[in-house]
């Protein structure tokens, strides 16, 4: 359904570049789930709102590469066919804060219907009975009374709630959600996660869904792609991935953090710190904090190999096994 | 929200009895109030009447009892130049003032909102980088001088709009232009900071991730948001335009408070000066109260909280 | 009201500064403001003609530029034959002369209230912020007109009503500045250090205000220039034969529809005046605290 090809977002800041996305490739099918998982500042956020044709302005822009959806090139379409054909209508986001995302002056009702209003799924009456059904959709409860509510009288996870109810109010093929239990306590995220794959048996949409937790990738995806400085390091089935990472950093970051299942001799934590967006390291943006690194490492990015599970892998070890 | 207005009107309370207490002091800083309080020519009989009246011979205190006693009934004294109360010949005055207030505020706004958003849409355009200078200028100079360039241009070369007095919507015009003329750069600066804030704003990413059109979320739902700081201004210049429309009022004769107020001055006919003090004081904290409840409607978030 | 009203100022000032046209020295304003006090200095000296001086001969010569202007009148004439720009020099006289006064007055009021009201808080603060209030609930030319109606007109008059419109300026400003200043390392060891509090005013806080009051000096200089004409204008503020920008406006005021040039140059006066002032206040304060540039 969806296919990205080496696609780059580039922003242009008074200070230099920042290649928030530098070649990244990837397919997703309908019904399937795909994690995108990273540190903080690896271009998760860029990826996904890339996908929507809406990197930051002014200093944000696809520089290269293609999405395809359904076969129809997305890149390079005119800002209004975006907005008419593809936001909203085929690829829809859940964003990272439920504290900011809602307009705060606007009915919740309002807000849901805003995108069935848009893209002229109904009229403006049938559009709030609409939105009704979204928000009962979403389970929140009491959806006819409460559409009327402005965003601050909902908790965290009800926004959140309201949020997903914007997205997929007009049934998008693609559901991007960045994040979107982050901001919210345990409990909640369970019944959020439990949400989204409600919303997915629903809707059949595939859905890319950005984290950096990965026990929260775990129990979700169906594969996962771990991107390092605006690529994709490694991608795999999650079973593999978790029982065999092949990168270093994968295996790093498995090793940072407690997964229930996994069995783990001790928690140790990546040394050294993120790359600097502004001037990543050259060759494996990895190597200043690779245990494994080798003297190619810093002279060449190491391309990306294709592991014989139908995932693949960006690192000089596997090219030296392989070859 | 009950408890902040409260809080605001009390506030409001202590601000009126102060500028009562601004008056009562200027009259006394005269030497002779009963002077002020009556014409060149009154008897011998009017000035002790008058002086009975103030509690002259009382002391200082209970004669600023008796000066708050008239106050609270709205009686400020008698004007000899028109020969009625005060305060009531003010507030027969008052319409006009309100009107041209209205106008000059709807001129503002009404260049100010397109101004601001565009120079906040399309940042470091031509819109936006005539409008700053437009605002630099604007703060620097006089709205009266404005009026008498307006009449100078519009009603006495081309002649256009009539220059002087009240009555055809036509008139109404000119001083619009010149009392709104202030403000209008205050609030384009203002509108446009506060959009450029909305405008980088989660809510409208989200907004055109579901694929509203630009239009739709520029004009209904980002500039609702961006208004609430426009709300404030639109209501405290409000409240100044009244009190400061005195020379606008002036350059157009325009048949107001505030004219009539200078024309007091002149005519000595102190009871008229002072009852439009007062006037300008309590309009001043009514139209800030009236800001504060405005927020609610305006800002949900402030309704109940 | 007081928040309301300082949320304005603060939100107003820092809208109409913020994105400035140029950040570089604003040599021309400064150039304006120089003549401006030049005028004011050497005005009789520089200016060609008596300021007062009545030629009826020469009444209503338009600018040299024009048909039937002169060079002997580079400015025009009025209609007693005064020559508008020894006039325009003379009025700024009356201009700096005022706005030195209203500002240094002002200035003195509005910052050592302003100092009690951050430093002592408490009662003091809440009564000097009732007074602000008050002050503020009465917009300034109405006050002004109650001034007028009972003191005698003329320079001292015109100061006096300034002065009661503008300390509040300073007085709010200042005491914001001292209340986060008061929070500071210095200021907690001058106390402990048992420096005695007007010490601690002259020594510790007033120097660490300077800026800020230049700052607010520099934008009242036009502001007051501003009010000052608007009280001449109306007859209520510098009275005749004293020469001021506001009288020019008023006495050309009924000559509108035959001498255009009476009410212009005036009012060209009191405009870059006070352009120069904002633009020279505005590079200061970008100058003295170029991450604060927002706070007021
Ligand atoms: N609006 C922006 N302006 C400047 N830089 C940005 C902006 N948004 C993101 N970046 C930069 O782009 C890179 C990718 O950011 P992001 O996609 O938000 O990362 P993630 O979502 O993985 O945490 C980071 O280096 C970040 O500093
Ligand atoms: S390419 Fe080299 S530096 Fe990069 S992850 Fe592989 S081994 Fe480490
Ligand atoms: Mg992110």
């Amino acid at each position: 359904m969806l296919q990205v090809r080496d696609l780059k977002t580039y922003l242009y800041l008074k200070r230099g570049v920042v290649k928030a996305v530098d070649g990244v490739s990837f397919d997703l099918a309908s019904g399937e789930t795909l994690g995108l998982i990273g540190e903080s500042g690896s271009g998760k956020t860029m990826m996904g709102l890339s996908l929507l044709g809406l990197p930051p302005k002014p200093a944000g822009r696809i520089v290269a590469g293609s999405i395809k959806l359904d076969g129809r090139e997305l890149v390079g379409l005119d800002e209004e066919v975006l907005s008419r054909e593809v936001r909203g209508r085929q690829i829809a986001m859940i964003s990272q804060d439920p504290m900011t995302s809602l307009n705060p002056v606007f009915t919740v009702g309002d807000q849901v219907a805003a995108p069935i209003r848009a893209h002229h799924l109904a009229g403006e009456r049938s559009a709030i009975d609409m939105a009704v059904a979204e928000l009962d959709r979403v389970r929140v409860p009491s959806a006819r009374e409460r559409a009327g509510d402005y965003p601050h009288q909902f908790s965290g996870g009800m926004r959140q709630r309201v949020v997903a109810a914007m997205a997929i109010a007009c049934r998008p093929r693609l559901l991007i959600a960045d994040e979107p239990t982050s901001a919210l306590d345990v409990t909640i995220q369970v019944q959020f996660m439990d949400l989204i794959e409600k919303i997915q048996a629903d809707t059949g949409a595939g859905i890319l869904f950005i984290t950096h937790d990965l026990g929260v990738a775990a129990s979700l995806c169906h594969r996962i792609a771990v991107m390092y400085a605006g690529r994709i390091v490694e991608m795999a089935g999650v079973d593999r991935l978790y029982s065999d990472p092949q990168h270093p950093y994968t295996q790093g970051l498995l090793d940072s953090v407690p997964i229930l299942g996994r069995r783990q001799k001790r928690l140790k934590s990546i040394l050294g710190s993120p790359p600097d967006p502004l001037s990543p390291p050259g060759g494996c943006a990895f190597h200043p904090r690779c245990p494994h690194a080798m003297e190619v490492c810093r002279q060449q990015v190491p391309p990306t190999v294709a592991m014989s599970d139908g995932g693949h892998v960006a690192c000089w070890l596997k090219v030296d096994s392989t070859a | 929200m009950a408890r902040y207005i409260t809080k605001r009107a009390l506030q409001g309370l202590i601000a009126i009895f102060g500028a009562l207490l601004i008056v009562f002091v200027a009259q006394r800083l005269s030497g002779d109030p009963v002077a002020l309080m009556l014409p060149m020519d009154a008897s011998e009989a009017d000035f002790a009447a008058m002086r009975e009246a103030l509690g002259l011979d009382k002391p200082l205190l209970v004669q600023f009892a008796i000066f708050l006693g008239n106050a609270l009934t709205g009686d400020f004294g008698q004007s000899y130049q028109w020969n009625a109360p005060a305060m009531g010949l003010l507030i027969d005055r008052l319409p006009a003032t309100l009107e041209l207030a209205m106008a000059g505020l709807f001129f503002a706004v009404l260049l100010a909102v397109p101004l601001g958003v565009f120079s906040a849409v399309h940042r470091g355009g031509w819109v936006d980088r005539s409008a700053k200078i437009f605002a630099m200028l604007g703060q620097a100079v006089p709205g009266f001088w404005i009026g008498l360039l307006l009449i100078l241009f519009i009603a006495v070369e081309l002649q256009w709009l009539p220059a002087y007095g009240r009555g055809t919507p036509a008139h109404l015009v000119l001083p619009a232009i010149a009392l709104g003329w202030y403000p209008v750069a205050a609030m384009t600066r203002t509108l446009r900071s506060s959009m450029l804030d909305v405008l980088e704003s989660d809510y409208v990413r989200m907004e055109r991730a579901i694929g509203l059109p630009e239009r739709t979320i520029i004009w209904r739902y980002a500039l609702r948001n961006a208004a609430v700081p426009l709300v404030t201004m639109v209501g405290v210049y409000f409240a100044n335009m009244l009190g400061g429309a005195f020379v606008i009022e002036v350059v157009f004769a325009w048949p107001g408070v505030g004219r009539t107020v200078v024309d007091a001055v002149f005519a000595r006919d102190f009871p008229v000066v002072q009852a439009g003090v007062m006037l300008s004081a309590v309009v001043f904290v009514v139209m800030n109260l009236l800001v504060d409840l405005s927020y609610g409607f305006i800002d949900p978030r402030i309704r109940r909280g | 009201m007081v928040e309301a009203l300082s949320y304005l100022s603060r939100f107003g000032i820092k809208v109409l500064h913020r994105n400035k046209v140029s950040s570089g020295f604003p040599y021309v304003a400064s150039l304006v403001l120089a003549l401006v006090v030049i005028s004011a200095l050497f005005g009789p000296w520089i200016a060609p003609y008596q300021a007062t001086s009545i030629s009826l001969a020469d009444a209503m010569t338009p600018p040299a530029w024009l048909d039937g202007g002169s060079a002997a009148h580079l400015l025009g004439t009025d209609n007693l034959g005064r020559d508008i720009l020894s006039r325009i020099i003379a009025g700024a006289r009356v201009s700096t002369v005022v706005a030195f006064y209203a500002i240094v007055l002002s200035g003195l009021i509005g910052t050592g209230l302003g100092m009690a009201a951050g430093y002592f808080g408490g009662i003091v603060d809440a009564v000097i912020s009732r007074i602000i209030d008050t002050q503020m609930a009465v917009p300034s030319i109405p006050l002004a007109m109650l001034f007028a109606a009972v003191l005698p007109p003329g320079e001292a008059m015109v100061i006096f009503i300034i002065v009661l419109s503008y300390w509040t300026w300073y007085a709010r400003i200042v005491r914001g500045e001292v209340l986060s200043l008061r929070e500071r390392d210095f200021i907690a060891l001058a106390k402990v250090a048992g420096v005695g509090t007007p010490t601690i005013f002259v020594r510790h806080l007033a120097p660490n205000l300077l800026n800020t009051l230049l700052v607010l000096a520099t934008l009242q200089f036009g502001s007051v220039i501003v009010f000052e004409a608007g009280l001449s204008f109306l007859g209520l503020g510098i009275q005749p034969p004293q020469v001021s920008w506001g009288g020019m406006l008023s006495d050309g005021r009924n000559f509108i529809e035959v001498a255009w040039w009476l009410i212009t140059m005036p009012g060209l006066a009191i405009m870059a005046a006070c352009l120069a002032s904002n633009l020279l206040g505005d590079w200061l304060r970008d100058t003295f605290d170029p991450l604060r540039r927002q706070v007021f």
